[in-house]
């Protein structure tokens, strides 16, 4: 017992290789393909690799077909993917999901020591991107996608990629940053003489650092403020006063003034209390608008989609690029591809796995005659499908197209900060009319100042630093919890939900791991042991779900054994003649069959069919807590594919009067959302399949839960791992806990601002008392809002880092 | 008091050089990658022992 646990790790990818462990090069392996790497590694003289991470590989126990990346020496294709090409050397960017750790990148970035004609390569360890510049004369496209695959990190190639690249970050807010912080820092020194007073015989000092603080100001007014001046103008355009105008309207009057000043020899200006402001509003935009690059939160079936798929005519293969498929072409999928339009199957056993679709992993076998539908994968042996809907014509790429009609209202709109910025602009506006008025009748040759010096301290830049700091910093705190969120505002929105609606499978269901359910005649005990000793023989998910609900202990000695690829297995044990398969194997015929049901395996002993297995997801089990909490305070949701079967279960999860859908197709559960949305209802829509993908776009708030955030997730407005669903009601409380935060920090510098206009309208705002002033709100509101967001994370127990796990599958 | 005149334009060369170095390094794509460079500089260039168990 002893001597089998200890070495039963695989040295490649630390899997358990506890069957059959692979012993070579006086290694354990789990499989071959796991000790082909080491070997083409070891001859590289690469075993570093091993040394810098412990097991870094990936299982390479699912084979990568042969002829995979055949489709790489299709001219069109290979142009569409290379980014740069001369007369040698070709630029390529390939996406390989596999990378994880810091082996990953030693050995990607030493592929030229496996293969010299890879001139260099360079890892993108966020994006998980490696850029290729290679010899193509000697070396070409499809033989670095192999090389890739043999070393075990096989090219992610989608549609996508064939389009436009990328657009880079934009850069242009750093470079503002780095330039209003350089301009503030440098005239902050320079007011030193004008805050402390200059002797007399250095009067003409005085001038030139006014003059040289003019001069630093001009960056910061004409370049880094323009952020400001874009997004006011666009807000007047459409007869909106977002909170950008009163702050462009500050930053005006103060530079103004303070040109009037310094030309005027009256005073030294406000300059740094202008750059200061520009300053640390841009540093919090930037916080704010801190992004995720490895996610991506717009993709469509493109980035999913295969680049290009096999076509028959006329008895030979020929590989054409997705957009080139026609009406009654014929497609030759291979086993993992993922079917690319509707279609009927013309020759094969299809065995589909529509887990993207609906979240259900279990496989489904479909028949000649029968339509698959685009976005299924084959598992098995190599199918023929006639395409009867072109791809972007297909029932899922249809669906997709049409969710992105409603157009999400304008951002600017929606935030409550702007609102009270509006009323806060209209109380300055009033009290520097007031101002203006006491010092018309009073002394008119104070009104000037006393009017700018109002607008001056007045400006709502510090509701703006509130928000945005608070924002920044709770979409990093998501962020470590595994939420995702495409961009701040989606943190108000979340706060400002009233009903949740759920997808079932996938989301409220674990993807794997299901448990069979029999259904059928009595199963003896030993006929028990024969159906699990017969499941054993077959790597099949089904069948190993079978083998695990017997629990039988050895498994017999199977003669006969027969595997039909994608219809079920069978052989004879202790003279049994025992089936495991489709209807078909077992002798059904005519059998009615929706688009996407779940799985279910027949049994027949002797020609005679006793029952069948049916897969059944298992619940997550943080489900009942989660519904029991959230229902506090939400109305629950739950929408499904499936048939009504779990009515009774799902039911005493929910208070009584809540919906639930059962047979719901994507559009219906769109139509459900947008019914709710009409009775003024905010929704938040949490689902995972491409059938939810119309219905997360619709819905107020769409989470895509996902158990690898770089697999595929449609396009959301939050991506948020799956293991986080338990404390979805602590998220959401904390995105509550945001507007309190942004509210309290309000108010105090609200007060800073009462200390400021109380020495403006009195005229007598000293630049020194601006210099205090400003600093002094903005640093204490970034404490505020930093410690008080971090205090809610801690209290809702969102604080600690969630580990990110490595998927090894 | 020529002085301050000369250190003045020493303290702004000075900052404009960290602030082109800031500049550079935006361009170059430093805040691209924040997780590769930190491992990358651990690399030894070129190893010719291998490890055997790790």
């Amino acid at each position: 017992m002893a001597t089998t646990e200890v070495a039963t790790t695989c040295y490649h990818c630390g899997e358990d290789c506890a069957d059959k462990p692979v012993l070579q090069y006086d290694k354990v392996f789990c499989c071959e393909g796991c000790s082909m790497v080491y070997g083409i590694l070891q001859q590289s003289d690469m075993c570093d690799y091993y040394a810098i991470t412990l097991n870094p590989g990936l299982s390479q126990r699912r084979p990568v077909r042969q002829n995979k990346f055949l489709f790489l020496d299709d001219d069109k294709v290979r142009r569409s993917l290379i980014s740069f090409s001369n007369e040698e050397q070709s630029f390529v960017t390939f996406y390989l999901p596999q990378i994880h750790c810091s082996s990953c990148l030693w050995l990607l970035e030493n592929l030229h020591r496996i293969q010299p004609a890879v001139i260099s390569s360079k890892v993108n360890f966020p994006t998980k991107e490696v850029e290729v510049f290679f010899d193509h004369r000697s070396f070409s496209l499809r033989q670095l996608a192999e090389l890739l695959t043999s070393v075990g990190y096989e090219p992610y190639i989608s549609l996508r990629q064939s389009g436009a690249q990328k657009p880079g970050a934009d850069k242009s807010k750093l470079y503002k940053l780095g330039i209003a912080g350089f301009c503030f820092a440098n005239i902050m020194l320079m007011s030193f003489p004008e805050y402390l007073g200059i002797d007399v015989q250095e009067q003409y000092l005085s001038s030139v650092f006014r003059y040289l603080n003019l001069g630093l100001s001009l960056p910061v007014f004409f370049y880094s403020a323009s952020e400001f001046y874009k997004s006011a103008w666009k807000g007047i355009k459409h007869g909106f006063l977002n909170i950008d105008a009163p702050i462009v309207l500050a930053v005006l009057v103060t530079f103004v003034r303070s040109l009037y000043e310094v030309f005027s020899g009256t005073g030294g200006g406000y300059f740094d209390s202008m750059s200061g402001i520009v300053f640390f509003m841009l540093a919090g935009r930037v916080l704010q608008d801190k992004t995720y690059d490895q996610l991506n939160f717009e993709r469509d079936y493109t980035s999913y989609f295969p680049i290009a798929v096999t076509r028959i005519s006329n008895d030979t293969e020929k590989t054409v690029m997705l957009p080139d498929i026609h009406l009654d072409d014929t497609l030759l999928i291979h086993n993992e591809e993922l079917i690319p339009a509707d279609g009927i199957i013309t020759r094969g056993q299809a065995l589909i796995d529509y887990s993207f679709v609906t979240g259900e992993s279990a496989p489904v076998a479909k028949e000649v005659g029968e339509i698959v539908y685009a976005g299924g994968k084959q598992v098995g042996g190599n199918i023929e499908i006639l395409v009867i809907k072109e791809v972007a014509q297909s029932y899922l790429t249809r669906l997709w197209n049409r969710g992105e009609e409603p157009a999400k209202k304008a951002e600017e709109e929606r935030s409550f900060v702007h609102l009270l910025s509006r009323y806060f602009t209209w109380m300055v506006f009033a009290i520097a009319l007031a101002a203006a008025g006491y010092w018309l009748v009073h002394d008119s040759s104070h009104t000037w100042n006393a009017v700018t010096a109002v607008l001056i301290v007045a400006c709502p830049c510090a509701l703006l630093l509130s928000n945005t700091f608070t924002n920044g910093n709770i979409l990093r705190l998501l962020g470590r919890q595994q939420l995702y969120l495409r961009n701040a505002q989606v943190i108000e929105d979340m706060a400002a939900i009233d009903h949740l609606v759920f997808d079932k499978t996938g989301t409220l269901t674990r993807a794997h791991g299901g448990t069979v359910e029999y259904d059928g005649r009595e199963l003896t005990p030993e006929l028990k042991i024969q159906v699990a000793s017969l499941a054993a023989q077959s790597n099949h998910p089904m069948s190993k779900a079978v083998v695990k609900w017997a629990n039988a202990g050895r498994p017999l000695t199977v003669r006969g054994f027969k595997e039909t690829a994608g219809q079920g297995v069978e052989g004879v044990i202790e003279g049994r003649n025992i089936v495991l398969g489709s209807r078909k194997l077992v002798g059904l015929e005519n059998a009615v069959k929706d688009a996407f049901t779940s799985a279910v395996v027949y049994l027949a002993v002797e020609g005679e069919v006793w029952g069948r297995f049916v897969i059944k997801n298992a619940y997550r089990p943080e489900v009942p807590e989660l519904f029991g909490r959230l229902q506090k305070k939400y109305a629950i949701t739950i929408l499904s594919g499936d048939n009504e079967g779990e009515r009774q279960y799902l039911s005493s999860l929910l208070k009584p009067g809540s919906q639930l859908l059962f047979n719901q197709g994507p559009e219906d559960k769109l139509r459900v959302i947008q019914r709710l949305q009409q009775r003024g209802i905010r929704v938040m829509m949490i689902g995972d399949g491409l059938n939810d993908a119309g219905a997360l776009q619709q819905a107020d708030v769409g989470i895509a839960v996902t158990e690898d955030s770089n697999c595929f997730t449609p396009a959301s407005d939050a991506i948020m791992e799956v293991g986080q669903l338990g404390a979805l009601d602590r998220i959401l409380r904390l995105c509550i806990a945001n507007r309190r935060v942004v509210m309290i920090a309000f108010v105090v510098s609200i007060l800073y601002n009462i200390v400021g206009i109380w020495f403006a309208v009195q005229a007598r705002l000293s630049p020194m008392i601006a210099a205090i002033l400003m600093p002094a709100s903005s640093l204490s509101i970034l404490l505020i809002t930093y410690g008080l967001s971090n205090v809610a994370a801690v209290y809702l127990r969102l604080k600690k880092t969630v580990q990110t796990t490595v998927h090894k599958n | 008091m020529t002085v301050i005149i000369l250190l003045l334009v020493v303290s702004i060369s000075v900052a404009a050089l960290f602030l082109a170095a800031f500049i550079w390094s935006v361009k170059s794509g430093q805040y691209r990658d924040e997780e590769g460079p930190p491992v990358r500089i651990l690399f030894d260039d070129k190893r010719t022992t291998t490890i055997d168990e790790p």
